[in-house]
């Protein structure tokens, strides 16, 4: 519930960064920099959050780094959640052989660390919003999968499947129609989950310098860049980190919630 | 429990090679290592003898297999960084993270199982909910902004701790903190759950109707049983755990693998990159697989047929 | 100090309640009843009518929302209401055993059956591990399990129901009870072999001089190894007497139904229909006046539904719990016999 409200809060503001923010977020005054939030007393009314090292208004960024979190989130959601969702249905519902590749295939992507291989693949290749995007979209299905693989297998056993299939429907249909619409709320719930996921690994990524690149304003890049000014202007980190842990923190919620109402049992 | 063993041991082997492969596959993604160790002013006379030097104007699978049959042998070639072996870098690291890592994972036990089987006796009371409050604090925090916290805390405000290096227990103490953090929702929730669930079965209705203690029951009869989804879990924490120390062996510092693996992707240092990727991947395959036995083992339905 | 008269256990008034959403379940409503040193109890209903919350109740092994109220609750002449928790669990086990319905599920898969009767003595005695596994062993063999030695080894899941049964059976003896419990320790497991187990417990019990309180819903069983029995509806006892009586001469219309619907050799005529009783069991919930068995009686009246009905007895040990008169009842069944 409370998740929900946050989450919506957020992403409205994401959206209306560009109207909300009062400066451009990438705009540079050296001449102002590390100037204090308003909680310091020192606010100048038209930079409420502050300036980072070289100026910018902290605000700004803020919001627009929430465009960024909020956009990976969603988008490698959406890629990890169809590869992996596609990969469990498959080996749910045929079983036998198909089933041991994929599960052989799920194994294999647990035994890599992803991190760092995430790392190594970004840090080779160069790092980018997109290509964090895709990075992350193609290793972080293996919830996706082994939760969608038990759901279809649950499924597979009642008896309308055999009942739709006597009554000649292609696999493709029942897949679609009699298994897909049951392990919704299944899905939903790792959707969330993963989307909290790939915002703190692209927090880390970006963090250590090996995701979004400067100047775009990610908040894990902006933790990264204050982080040498951590003794004297903290504020520089806590913003952005707390930021972060409002914003996974209201999707763990809408996540457990929509659990808690689908599948109580789970808990 | 012979059957079971063996076929864990030949899917950890396959997964082995796979791993492996891939990670050595990480090598050709980018254009062309041999004008990345060159650099901008290599000539083209300069990349092809660089080829030649590093063997890599031989066939794929070549270079392949040369390297698996020399990593077997603990000889992952030479840094291109830091002009030494790099196993003997690795010798260096690699006990640093495995004790991080170590510390972590017995900090996260030492508190969430208790944390588990209380909140399972007392389901809604007070310690339920701060353990479950707790569970979702530590699933949504970046690890890299706790730990940063953690410094400005108790080693700016109160100076406690220090704040980076190896040289002593104290420099342990924060790390071990943030890293086994994130273990702890998972192993928390799951001995709650299973210890629920047992505590409602028959046989802890047949220890009571025999007279047994709660102490008892709870210890001898009940944990026995939910521990053991709880021990698999712990394994595969200590292996993300590997993965995690990238990021807080460089906020503090500490010169582990991860650190290595860091420093060694920004500096294009291939070979030290492989080897670390296929080391972690055989540490975690290791541990799922001794994971995998050991629940074997503790459940008797599996080990004695 | 020993209760009136020297009765193993005393109930009186015994009232379990289980607080539901809909309001307070009424389990068990004022029971009395007795048990006497070794004698068999058959404590007979269908599902729901409480039985198996009776049984619990003795043993103050209910769930933790349930409440328990007795006037009375004696055993052995030590008073079980209030007791301590410390000092219940010292009974139970030792004097006071208890053996459930479900035998693939009743054991600790994680430790050898060896071990868990040996747990059972270890609780209550102070013995060597080789007494215990010598006992343990002498009572497998009691139960009728052959091979004990190497069965005192194996792990639950490497055996059968009936084998399982017997094993919580053997584990319910270790310390010698007075008295032991049976809460449908047949109906889980193959009709061939519920005869075996019944004829068990009742040898089990001659020898080792136990009382016994049999809980069944099945009447064959009753009328085969029980002394006594009371039958059981919507948490209440409607009828008790010696077996005999109330099988020759049942008085509660529920307990006639319930004869009346199964065949009885040598009784029912060939071709004859077999009696039902229609309706279904009330729920006991909230507030409650009159006999519940009301909706459901051929000869029920008027006031059937504003009084409730106490139980009378009608000789030492015979008695009903209903408003109708034993007398017309008698010549009713006269005529019939006819």
């Amino acid at each position: 519930m409370i998740g929900g409200i946050t989450l919506a809060v957020i992403t409205l503001l994401a959206l209306l960064a560009p109207v909300l923010s009062p400066h451009d977020p990438y705009t540079q005054s050296l001449t102002t920099r590390l100037s204090k939030p308003f909680w310091h007393g020192e606010a100048t009314g038209s930079h409420p959050l502050g300036k980072d090292h070289v100026g910018r208004d902290y605000l700004s960024r803020l919001l627009y780094g929430a465009r960024i979190s909020l956009l990976i989130g969603f988008c490698v959601a959406l890629i990890s959640g169809v590869i992996g969702t596609a990969l469990g249905i498959v080996g749910g519902y045929f079983g036998g052989r198909v089933d041991m590749v994929i599960t052989f295939i799920i194994t294999l992507r647990l035994s890599i660390p992803f991190v760092l291989v995430a790392v190594a693949v970004v840090g080779i290749v160069g790092g980018s919003l997109k290509v964090v995007i895709i990075v992350l979209g193609l290793l972080l299905w293996n919830r996706f999968a082994v939760v969608m693989r038990s759901a279809t297998q649950q499924i597979r056993n009642q008896d309308y499947i055999p009942a739709a299939q006597a009554v000649g429907c292609s696999t493709l249909r029942i897949l679609l129609s009699e298994i897909m619409p049951n392990i919704m709320n299944s899905l939903v719930v790792v959707a969330t989950l993963e989307m909290a996921n790939a915002i703190l690994l692209e927090a880390a990524l970006s963090f250590l310098g090996l995701g979004v690149q400067p100047p775009t304003p990610s908040w894990g890049l902006m933790v990264s860049e204050g982080k040498d000014f951590l003794f004297f202007e903290p504020w520089l980190i806590s913003i952005p980190g707390t930021a972060l842990f409002l914003l996974v923190l209201a999707i763990n919620l809408v996540g457990d919630g929509i659990r808690d109402v689908t599948a109580p049992e789970n808990r | 429990m012979l059957i079971y063993t063996l076929k864990r041991l030949a899917l950890a082997l396959a997964v082995t090679l796979v791993v492996s492969a891939l990670s050595f596959g990480l090598l050709y993604l980018s254009s062309d290592p041999a004008s990345a160790i060159g650099g901008e002013a290599a000539t083209d006379a300069d990349i092809a003898n660089i080829r030649k030097i590093y063997g890599l104007d031989r066939p794929i699978h070549i270079q392949y297999l040369t390297w698996i049959g020399k990593a077997l042998q603990w000889d992952f070639g030479m840094s291109y960084y830091f002009r030494l072996p790099v196993s003997q870098i690795m010798a260096t690291r690699l006990p640093v993270t495995l004790i991080l890592g170590f510390s972590a994972i017995v900090f996260a036990l030492v508190f969430s199982i208790p944390l588990g089987i209380i909140a399972a006796i007392r389901p809604n009371s007070w310690i339920d909910r701060t353990a479950l409050f707790l569970s979702v604090m530590g699933q949504a925090m970046p690890s890299f902004w706790l730990g940063l916290m953690l410094i400005v805390v108790l080693s700016v405000w109160l100076p406690l701790l220090p704040p980076s290096g190896t040289e002593g227990w104290e420099y342990f103490v924060m790390p071990t903190i943030v890293l086994g953090y994130f273990a702890m929702p998972a192993i928390m929730r799951l001995t709650r759950a299973g210890m629920m669930e047992v505590l409602t079965s028959d046989y802890i209705r047949t220890a009571r109707a025999k007279g047994l203690l709660s102490g008892s029951i709870l210890f001898k009869h009940a944990l026995r049983n939910a521990i053991i989804p709880v021990v698999s879990v712990s394994a595969v924490q200590f292996g993300f755990m590997l993965g995690g120390s990238i990021v807080i062996e460089t906020v503090f510092a500490i010169q582990g693998m991860g650190y290595l693996a860091w420093e060694s992707i920004k500096r294009s240092d291939f070979p030290t990159v492989q080897a670390v990727i296929l080391v972690f991947a055989v540490i975690y395959i290791v541990l799922t697989l001794l994971a995998d036995l050991l629940n074997g083992w503790l459940d008797p339905r599996i080990r004695v047929t | 100090m020993s209760g009136v008269g020297g009765h193993l256990l005393e109930v009186e008034n015994l009232y379990v309640d289980i607080p539901i959403p809909a309001g307070d379940l009424h389990a068990v409503r004022g029971i009395d009843f007795m048990v006497e040193k070794g004698e068999t109890l058959g404590l007979v209903g269908e599902s729901g009518c409480g039985k198996s919350m009776t049984a619990l109740a003795l043993m103050n092994l209910l769930p933790k929302t349930a409440r328990r109220k007795a006037a009375r609750l004696f055993f052995a002449g030590k008073d079980l209401n209030g007791l301590q928790e410390r000092e219940m669990a010292d009974i139970r086990g030792n004097r006071m055993s208890m053996i459930f319905q479900e035998p693939m599920t009743s054991l600790n898969p994680s430790y050898t059956i060896g071990n868990q009767l040996a747990e059972a003595l270890f609780r209550h005695r102070r013995v060597s591990r080789s007494e215990a596994r010598e006992r343990a062993l002498f009572l497998l063999e009691k139960v009728g399990i052959s091979a004990a030695e190497s069965r005192l080894g194996q792990y639950p899941h490497q055996l059968s129901g009936g084998i399982r049964q017997r094993v919580m059976m053997a584990m319910a003896l270790m310390c010698d009870p007075e008295l032991i419990i049976a809460d449908e320790p047949t109906t889980a497991l193959d009709v061939t072999i519920q005869a075996q187990i019944l004829h068990l417990l009742r040898d089990l019990q001659r020898e080792f001089q136990m009382a016994m309180i049999l809980i069944t819903h099945d009447l064959g069983i009753v009328a085969r190894v029980t002394d006594r029995v009371a039958v059981m509806y919507a948490g209440q006892i409607v009828e008790t007497g010696m077996v005999r009586d109330v099988f020759n001469r049942p008085l509660h219309p529920y307990t006639r139904g319930l004869l009346d619907c199964i065949p009885i050799p040598k009784k029912t005529k060939p071709g004859e229909f077999l009696g039902s009783i229609p309706g279904m069991v009330p729920t006991p919930v909230g507030h409650m006046i009159g006999c519940s068995f009301r909706n459901r009686c051929a000869q029920a009246f008027e006031t059937c539904g504003s009084q409730d009905p106490e139980m009378r007895l009608i000789s030492a040990s015979h008695g009903f719990r209903c408003l109708l008169d034993p007398e017309k009842l008698f010549r009713k069944d006269h005529a019939r016999n006819q």
